[in-house]
């Protein structure tokens, strides 16, 4: 097994193309080295890219936030901008492990890990964020719900890179949260993940919603029943009461060691309710 | 001067403060070493291969292709070991869980294990060992296993104490019956009979420090092993028995050790490791991984328990019986028999009946964990009692108080009580601020009680005097949480001299006599009654010297205050001489000074605890939240205050996490699905709110200072405690346990 | 698989190594710097018993590999105190009897030095939120926010 730091993504995007064997990149590693720890895994290389630069940087521009693969998740909630902007984003990532993994993990790592129940995925997904890809053949970018394809599995091609999140500029009146449900108040695997983003008008009438679920089904889902629930509503309790059952309709579960299909289904819309509410105050709703 | 070991009430010099620990500096700059952190030059590295199976027979084990790895240097199978299978039964149970001999008997049993140079070769070599193995039915479920139609895990196993005996093999191996009076009159007499069935899931001691020692075997038949122990004479002794070896030639020192609970009462690779250091010819470092230590050792019983009791309308007991059914791994344990005799202790009956049953399944093999038994078995008649007193209309408290047992009860499980402090601490709970404090929305209060024998044993102690006056005090007891502080404060007290001057250290199994295990919380009570012993006998050492010194008879000698005092006016009004002063003339008075002491702790005194909790409930997602806790025990003596606090706390702890979150979940194949801590749920800091604790001391008349055991009891109230917090909470009896939000939420939405 | 060359710094000293490419940085404090302080509990990020501060973040020593430490700065238990005299943390948790095995007492330290810096008044929630990556079996966690609420006030100049 190799370790490689190149100082370019063109490098690191060669090395991962030109191994012949599992290659993996590394970024805050709090995934892969415990993968790392399973007496079965192989590699053949690993792509540490964080001596690439820009690649622990968050920018902010007209067109929104690029927040770098290496950027440590901690450093988002540091970022006043973007927790202005995205909050539920934050929070989302914010929830991911303890004070120890926040030092190191990544929004970018979190998605490629391709776990259904990862947090930022998500609040990333009802964000409409996209992904700036490199690759061997360039750049190109993708929707970030594009990217998990099934548990563990991703769209990236070989040699593929994901270089930054890139989150949307925030309209006025907009807000979103996340929320998750863990047996324990920390260091748990979300058993339900909702995230809720949305934009008032004047009035706070609901004008565009994105909602989407984390855990109840093989990879995060974009339910767009329920964002139907909630648009042109001012939220009130007949729209809650859709949105909750629009969420654990979407929702398709398993039975497993932290949950079962009934908890799952109804708490997918108890907690859809809550976050849409929470979405909805920080949009500026009343 | 023998040593008599009964209460004398005395006002208290040392005993009783909160000085310093002695290891407090090492452990807060990382230098004290515990089981990973000890090397020996030319050291190896082991691992273990572990069964996929639940059940399965080994037909066989090919190590070639492993052996041929560069840089292995020794494997090991239990063709390697002693085969035990016609010997000692306990023995070879041991040794069976160290290392599969017939059958894998759980997912993760010991088949195979490897020492190499380094952890590359040795896990190469692990992929390269071929075991054949026939895959057998297997059973994980307590009830199950006690089905007719369960497949059998050991065809010699015939359950004992029934009559007539059983002519077919059972997955029970034993069944245990206590009690006293006729259960069946006194549930006649009932007014009310509340009576319903319980289940706990097994849950693991969950120590941070992994299962970790060195070891090594030398040529000439001696050996030493470095290991994280609670008992290192006792892991001495087994490791002997099972490899062939003598005692006196095999030391063990015990590491500082990271947290046992009961879970290192038990070897598990120690003997893997002593069998691959003599056919390596090096010494060999074992460390178990956190899946090995999920997988393979220590976890408790699950249980299935039925309770009944009934009671008369003004609250008075008039039966009670309990059916315990308790898992205890493949091979027979007594888990089921202390849940029995623990089931009732609380209480003052004229009718009880408790029947226990001992059960194999496919699980590791059944630890000590902390009161092992008691919690589950105080889950299902504590959540009974608060039943009978919703039922009745009673307070819960003044229910407990009215059938509590008192000095004189003959307790369930047969002697008859001396003074105890179950109704001490129910009073005491009855006018805590927290039982009377206001409730807020979606929360519940909820108390129990639980009761713990409590161990004494053997024990041998060396109390040295040095050339400067200081005491060097060698205990053989491991130091789990602050004992070698407590044991300081005690020689203090006795010799009367500051506690600054004395150093309590844990000497290894060659140079002190023989010590039980630090376990059914004995380290404090047995050390500290052979430290008083051993301090007397170097008092009496230093009284004769001061006769010699001062040349008078030693009957004119008396000790008081830390100096030894010529009687009356007819010595001249001799200044009296200080230990320092006897210890810097013993070379000329006849030689060092010390007193030993070996003996038999008896009479450790039982121990009692009410716990008070609030819980708060999220009724849409049967989150729960632990708002308050308070914690309320008898110490007999509390030697150092703030340790037995902190054995309140933790234990209330670890009970905590046993009730809400904490359990093993197995696969339809039989295999563990959690063994890590991710999954494997014990409480963080963020989980729990501050833990109050109020000390109570109703001496132990066995013991000179008065002290009881506080290690275990408080893990007994707390699961008890939580599910009648939580059934108060949302209006429905939570009848298993962990009471997770899922079983929380199907029970509020009439699933449970 | 050919060893990495690593230049570091781990509490304030120049330090170099050689480490495999995919030894973590614990294995490589303890195996080979002959660091034991930090403990490996789970070897997966659960229990904090390894905790070092990287670049001023807290982290798990075992979920970071050895080659990632070229050009960081490391600090690790067995640099908090300074020379003889333990940090107010260290003092604090003795005094408090907040450790009882003490296996876990390092990677608490360590993460509440780190807390403390960037917030040297937090609440009894942000404590136990902060720590919640350390897990400890003994003490139920009483003595240990209370040693560290402590500690705060005395490193703020407070009197209790």
């Amino acid at each position: 097994m190799r370790y490689e730091r190149p100082q370019t993504l063109e490098d690191a995007a060669a090395l991962l193309a030109a191994a012949d064997a599992p290659a993996f990149v590394l970024a805050g590693g709090t995934d892969l080295l415990v993968r790392m720890q399973n007496d079965n895994f192989e590699a053949d290389l690993i792509v540490d890219i964080k001596s690439i630069a820009g690649m622990g940087d968050i920018v902010q521009s007209d067109a929104g936030f690029v927040i770098g693969a290496a950027v440590p998740c901690a450093a988002l909630s540091e970022d006043a901008a973007l927790v202005a902007a995205w909050p539920g984003v934050v929070e989302a990532a914010n929830l991911i492990g303890s004070t120890q993994i926040q030092g190191r993990c990544t929004v970018a790592g979190n998605l490629c890990n391709a776990s259904p129940a990862a947090d930022s995925v998500p609040a990333l997904v009802a964000a409409d964020a996209r992904v700036r890809i490199a690759g061997p053949n360039g750049t190109r970018e993708a929707a970030v719900i594009d990217i998990p394809t099934g548990p563990g599995k991703t769209s990236l091609a070989k040699g593929e890179i994901i270089e930054a999140v890139l989150l949307p500029k925030r309209a006025a009146q907009a807000g979103d949260a996340y929320l998750r449900f863990i047996p324990r108040t920390e260091m748990d695997i979300a058993v339900v993940g909702v995230s809720v983003n949305l934009t008032l008008d004047a009035g706070g009438t609901v004008t565009s919603a994105r909602v989407a679920l984390g855990a109840v089904g093989p990879t995060v889902m974009l339910v767009d029943a329920a964002a139907e629930a909630i648009i042109g509503t001012s939220l009130d309790d007949a729209a809650l009461d859709a949105l909750a059952a629009a969420c654990s309709a979407a929702s398709t579960p398993i039975d497993d060691k932290r949950g079962t299909v009934a908890f799952r289904t109804k708490v997918a819309g108890v907690l859809a309710r809550r976050a849409a509410q929470t979405a909805y105050t920080r949009a500026g709703g009343k | 001067m023998s040593f008599d070991a009964a209460y004398q009430s005395k006002t208290f010099n040392s005993v009783g403060t909160r000085p310093l620990r002695p290891d407090g500096v090492d452990k807060v700059t990382g230098r004290a070493r515990y089981g990973a952190d000890f090397n020996m030059p030319g050291q190896l590295v082991a691992r273990v291969l572990r069964s996929p199976h639940a059940h399965a027979r080994i037909r066989g084990i090919d190590t070639s292709k492993a052996e041929a790895v560069k840089g292995v240097k020794a494997i090991v199978t239990a063709a390697d070991l002693p085969d035990l299978t016609n010997g000692n039964a306990d023995l070879f149970a041991i040794l069976d869980n160290c290392m599969a001999r017939d059958k894998a008997m759980y997912d993760g049993h010991a088949v195979a294990a490897v020492a190499a140079i380094d952890e590359k070769a040795a896990k190469q070599a692990l992929k390269l060992i071929e075991v054949d193995y026939e895959v057998l039915p297997h059973v994980v479920d307590v009830d199950a296993a006690m089905q007719t139609d369960a497949p059998v895990l050991n065809e010699t196993v015939f359950t004992t104490g029934i009559e007539p005996a059983p002519t077919s093999p059972s997955n029970v191996t034993n069944r245990a019956e206590f009690g006293h009076g006729d259960v069946d009159a006194g549930f006649a007499k009932a007014d009310v009979i509340v009576e319903r069935s319980y289940k706990t899931e097994q849950t693991h001691q969950g120590y941070i420090e992994p299962h970790a020692c060195v070891a090594n075997c030398n040529t000439d038949g001696t050996a030493d092993l470095w290991v994280c122990t609670q008992g290192h004479f006792v892991y001495r002794q087994n490791c002997a028995d099972l490899l062939g070896l003598e005692v006196s030639k095999l030391r063990v020192t015990s590491s500082e050790i990271g947290g046992g609970f009961g879970g290192k009462t038990h070897v598990w690779a120690e003997p893997v490791a002593l069998a691959l250091s003599r056919k390596a010819g090096r010494p060999v470092k074992l460390i178990m991984s956190r899946e090995e230590v999920f997988r393979a050792s220590g976890p408790t019983s699950a249980t299935s328990i039925d309770v009944k009791i009934g009671a008369r309308k003004d609250g008075r007991i008039t039966a009670a019986s309990a059916t315990l059914r308790y898992s205890s791994g493949p091979y027979p344990g007594m888990w089921a028999e202390l849940g029995a005799m623990t089931s009732f202790a609380c209480y003052d009956l004229d009718n009880v009946q408790t029947v226990g049953f001992e059960v194999l399944v496919n699980r590791p093999k059944v630890a000590a964990y902390r009161a092992p038994s008691a919690p589950m078995a105080a889950f299902a008649v504590e959540s009974a009692v608060d039943e009978l007193a919703h039922t009745l209309g009673i307070d819960a408290v003044d229910l407990r108080v009215k059938n509590a047992a008192k000095e004189g009860t003959k307790s369930s499980y047969g002697p008859v009580y001396g003074p105890i402090g179950i109704g001490p601490t129910l009073q005491a709970a009855k006018s805590h601020p927290h039982m009377s404090a206001p409730l807020g929305k979606n929360q519940g209060r909820g108390m129990a009680c639980g009761f713990w024998f409590n161990f004494g044993g053997q024990t041998c102690t060396d109390l040295n005097i040095n050339a400067d006056g200081t005491v060097t005090l060698a205990v053989g007891t491991v130091d789990v949480g602050g004992s070698r502080a407590s044991l300081s404060l005690i020689a203090a007290e006795e010799l009367g001299i500051a506690y600054d001057d004395v150093k309590a250290v844990v000497a290894d199994t060659a140079t002190l006599g023989y010590n039980d295990m630090t376990d059914g919380s004995r380290g404090t009570f047995s050390s500290s009654m052979a430290t008083i012993s051993a301090a007397r006998n170097a008092i009496k050492v230093m009284c004769k010297r001061a006769a010699l010194t001062w040349d008078i008879p030693l009957e004119d000698v008396y000790w008081e205050d830390g100096h030894a005092h010529a009687a009356g006016t007819k010595h001249g009004n001799r200044a009296p001489l200080s230990v320092k002063e006897l210890a810097a003339e013993a070379g000329n008075t006849g030689g060092p000074i010390a007193g030993h002491s070996e003996l038999v702790a008896d009479g450790a005194g039982v121990s009692f605890a009410t716990h008070i909790c609030d819980i708060e409930v999220d009724p849409e997602t049967g989150s729960s939240r632990v708002v308050r806790y308070t914690v309320i025990q008898d110490a007999g003596k509390a030697v150092h205050p703030s340790y037995v606090e902190g054995q309140y706390q933790g234990g209330a702890a670890q009970g905590i996490g046993w009730a809400l979150n904490e359990e093993y979940v197995y696969g339809a194949d039989g295999r563990l699905q959690n063994p890590g801590f991710l999954d494997y749920r014990i409480p963080v800091c963020s989980d729990l709110p501050m833990i109050d604790t109020q000390i109570l001391e109703i001496p132990n008349p066995n013991h000179p200072y008065g002290v009881r055991g506080v290690g275990e009891t408080s893990i007994v109230p707390p699961l008890a405690a939580i599910a009648n917090a939580v059934s108060n909470a949302v209006g429905v009896r939570m009848s298993h346990i962990p009471i997770s939000p899922p079983r929380i939420l199907a029970a509020l939405d009439g699933n449970g | 698989m050919a060893s990495i060359a690593v230049s570091t710094t781990i509490n304030d000293d120049d330090v170099e190594f050689l480490c495999q490419p995919d030894e973590t940085l614990l294995d490589v404090l303890r195996n080979r710097l002959g660091l034991m302080g930090a403990k490996e509990g789970c070897g997966t990020g659960d229990c904090g018993a390894c905790s070092a501060i990287m670049d001023g973040r807290v982290v798990c020593s075992c979920l970071v590999l050895g080659a990632e430490a070229q050009g960081r700065t490391i600090e690790t238990i067995e640099g908090m105190a300074d020379g003889g005299e333990l940090h107010p943390l260290q003092r604090k948790f003795i005094e408090h009897a907040a450790l009882q095995c003490g296996i876990c007492t390092p990677g608490f330290l360590i993460a509440a030095k780190a807390l403390l810096e960037v917030n040297p008044d937090p609440s009894e929630t942000e404590i136990r939120f902060w720590l919640a990556g350390n897990l400890c079996r003994c003490t139920g966690y009483d003595k240990i926010v209370r040693a560290v609420q402590d500690a705060a006030r005395e490193m703020r100049g407070e009197t209790a």
